[in-house]
């Protein structure tokens, strides 16, 4: 049996669990999906819609607002009482924030980050990237189940998960959990201050990466920018080191954007940058290493120097207009 | 204020990835190396805590005896000593087998703070911070853009997706995992380097647990995309990307 652990916020699904829901049926094996929190039976409802043997729903008041200790303790009395061969999670931040824990607690081991999974040899074969998705590693584990797995988001599709004719039983679960051991004491999320340009309605969009060298080279992609009539967007590292403002930073703790055309400039083409631009009409990447994983989603790919490639660029856009 | 910063060392940015022969790890043997970024980020903000209420900080890593070179850059940027987990089987050691390493070197220290970054540009686990809190019964807290420390707690900006953050107070002693970008980094000084050359770095023993994860076959992703390869001189890529351009009328 694979048990999915379900996100939910907001009184909705995580997108990411539906993902992980359809990973989990097209194993094969029996699926259990197990929900934290309080007041959610409404999530349950909805994943009991999916075609599975139950929902399991744990609800307690000390639960209402997720922390990595009341998750931990709740869900690993679960997973104890359930003879489950693979715990499936997605692998969100807060996925990052408790799982490694609740591995630990139970002893057993985590392949996070996985982009598939396939039965072979009589054993669970893992793929999950390495060396920033330079590489893919095939992971075998060993030790008595269940094994914990998360999945990179967008590795499998939601809109593949199974429908059951009607709905499946939601089973509450009974936890106790000791409010006053958990530690973290969280507060509202929150946005930083309005964000000034909205990127996700940009057609075009020139997006600079670490092989932009400086501050003093991004005036070569603005000028490039103009010349497409295009915004102007970064990688993480370009605006962690301030040479553009956070608000221009694509990825997943930057805007999503899915613009005509993405010219990606020394952009390696890392999973968190990739899930904010993947979708794309057109994607062109320049990048110097033949090998970077950005030439793996791009229409036109040029790997070649920056530095030669966009000036001539920018001349033949002003030679023909 | 007495601080532990995890800092891993990791092929350079710069270096040129290639699997071994047997396809099992990659060829590392006359490579370049280099503390992993985010690494370096929670180092700066352990120097930055020590500067503001005082201290110790103390670099660690877990590696083969090449590692000392990052522990001696931690040391010349500011870190007060350094511990070596020396084990060779670590470099290629799953998540759980770095941190038992990593914790176990720590434990006796009894430290106020463990600062670890949030996870490494080679193997990318993300877990060694949280598995060690687990470990040493250490509240924890990831991918975190902020710590202040008031009154025996901290209060730490933790980044969620998509541009949300959220506030959260932990008391002391606890784990944090430092995202990159958190604070602006120093380098070594001359000062520094010379000084690092006087600085302990205390070598121990890894406790002798064996990884349950196993990499079977590494390799370079297969591509499922069609992709146009320009080729040329310069100006003849711009050529045939603008004509390309205007034919897909993105332009
Ligand atoms: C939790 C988390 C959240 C994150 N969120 C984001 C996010 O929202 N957005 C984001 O972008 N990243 C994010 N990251 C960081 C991400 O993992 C990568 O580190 C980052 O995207 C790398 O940026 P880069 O491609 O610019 O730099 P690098 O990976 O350093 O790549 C630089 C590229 O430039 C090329 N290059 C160098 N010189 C030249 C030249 N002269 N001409 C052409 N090419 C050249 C190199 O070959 C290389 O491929 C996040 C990471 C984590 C762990």
């Amino acid at each position: 049996m694979i048990l999915v652990i379900a996100e939910h916020g907001r009184g909705e699904v995580n997108r990411a669990t539906w993902e992980v829901v359809a990973a989990a049926q097209q194993t094969g094996e029996p699926v259990k999906v197990v929900v934290v929190g309080h007041d959610c039976r409404g999530v349950a409802s909805e994943l009991a819609t999916a075609s599975v043997d139950e929902v399991l729903l744990v609800e307690d008041a000390a639960l209402a607002t997720y922390t990595a200790d009341g998750y931990t303790a709740a869900i690993a009395a679960v997973v104890q009482a359930e003879a489950a061969t693979l715990v499936l999670v997605a692998h969100t931040y807060q996925a990052r924030d408790f799982v490694p824990k609740l591995a630990a607690r139970l002893d057993r081991p985590l392949v996070a980050d996985c982009v598939g999974l396939r039965r072979q040899d009589n054993a669970w074969r893992f793929v999950r990237p390495m060396f920033q998705a330079k590489l893919a590693a095939d992971v075998l584990v060993d030790g008595p189940a269940p094994h914990f797995v998360s999945l990179q988001l967008g590795s499998f599709r939601a809109d593949q998960v199974q429908r059951g004719a009607s709905a499946v039983p939601v089973r509450p679960v009974a936890v106790s959990i000791d409010s006053a051991a958990i530690r973290q004491r969280p507060e509202e999320p929150f946005k930083e201050a309005k964000q000034a340009v909205d990127l996700t309605q940009a057609d075009c969009i020139v997006s600079i990466g670490r092989g932009i060298k400086g501050p003093e080279h991004v005036v070569l992609a603005q000028q490039l920018a103009d010349a497409l009539s295009a915004e102007l967007a970064a990688s993480r590292p370009i605006c962690d080191a301030g040479w553009l403002p956070m608000d221009r930073q694509i990825g997943s703790s930057g805007q999503t954007v899915a613009p005509k055309l993405y010219l990606a400039l020394g952009i390696s083409g890392a999973i968190q940058h990739v899930v904010g631009m993947k979708g794309s009409r057109m994607i062109v990447a320049i990048n110097k290493d033949p090998e970077a994983p950005i030439f793996e989603l791009a229409d036109y790919a040029i790997a070649a120097d920056l530095f030669d490639v966009v000036p001539a660029i920018i001349a033949e856009l002003n030679s023909q207009s | 204020m007495k601080i532990a910063v995890c800092v891993k060392q990791v092929l350079s940015r710069e270096a040129t990835i290639r699997v071994n022969d047997q396809g099992t790890w990659v060829r590392d043997a006359d490579a370049q190396f280099e503390i992993n970024e985010p690494d370096q980020y929670a180092l700066e903000e352990a120097l930055r805590l020590k500067e503001q209420h005082g201290g110790e900080v103390i670099a660690v890593s877990a590696g083969p005896a090449r590692v000392t070179q990052v522990l001696r850059e931690a040391l010349a940027r500011g870190a007060d000593r350094a511990i070596h987990v020396g084990d060779d089987a670590l470099v290629e050691g799953d998540a759980f087998v770095v941190a038992a390493a990593l914790a176990e070197a720590i434990r006796p220290e009894g430290v106020d703070l463990i600062l670890t970054g949030l996870q490494s540009d080679d193997q990318g686990f993300g877990q060694v911070g949280v598995v060690m809190a687990e470990r040493l019964g250490m509240p924890h807290a990831t991918i975190i853009m902020d710590v202040s420390l008031a009154d025996g707690q901290v209060r730490v900006k933790r980044e969620l997706e998509g541009g949300w953050f959220q506030w959260v107070t932990l008391p002391l002693p606890t784990l944090l995992t430092i995202q990159s970008g958190i604070n602006q980094l120093r380098y070594a000084t001359l000062k520094g380097i010379m000084a690092a050359k006087k600085k302990e770095i205390r070598a121990v023993r890894a406790e002798g647990r064996a990884s349950e994860q196993r990499i079977a076959r590494l390799y370079v992703p297969e591509k499922s995309k069609q992709t146009r390869v320009l080729e040329g001189s310069a100006a003849e890529i711009a050529k045939e990307l603008v004509q390309a351009l205007r034919e897909a009328r993105v332009i």
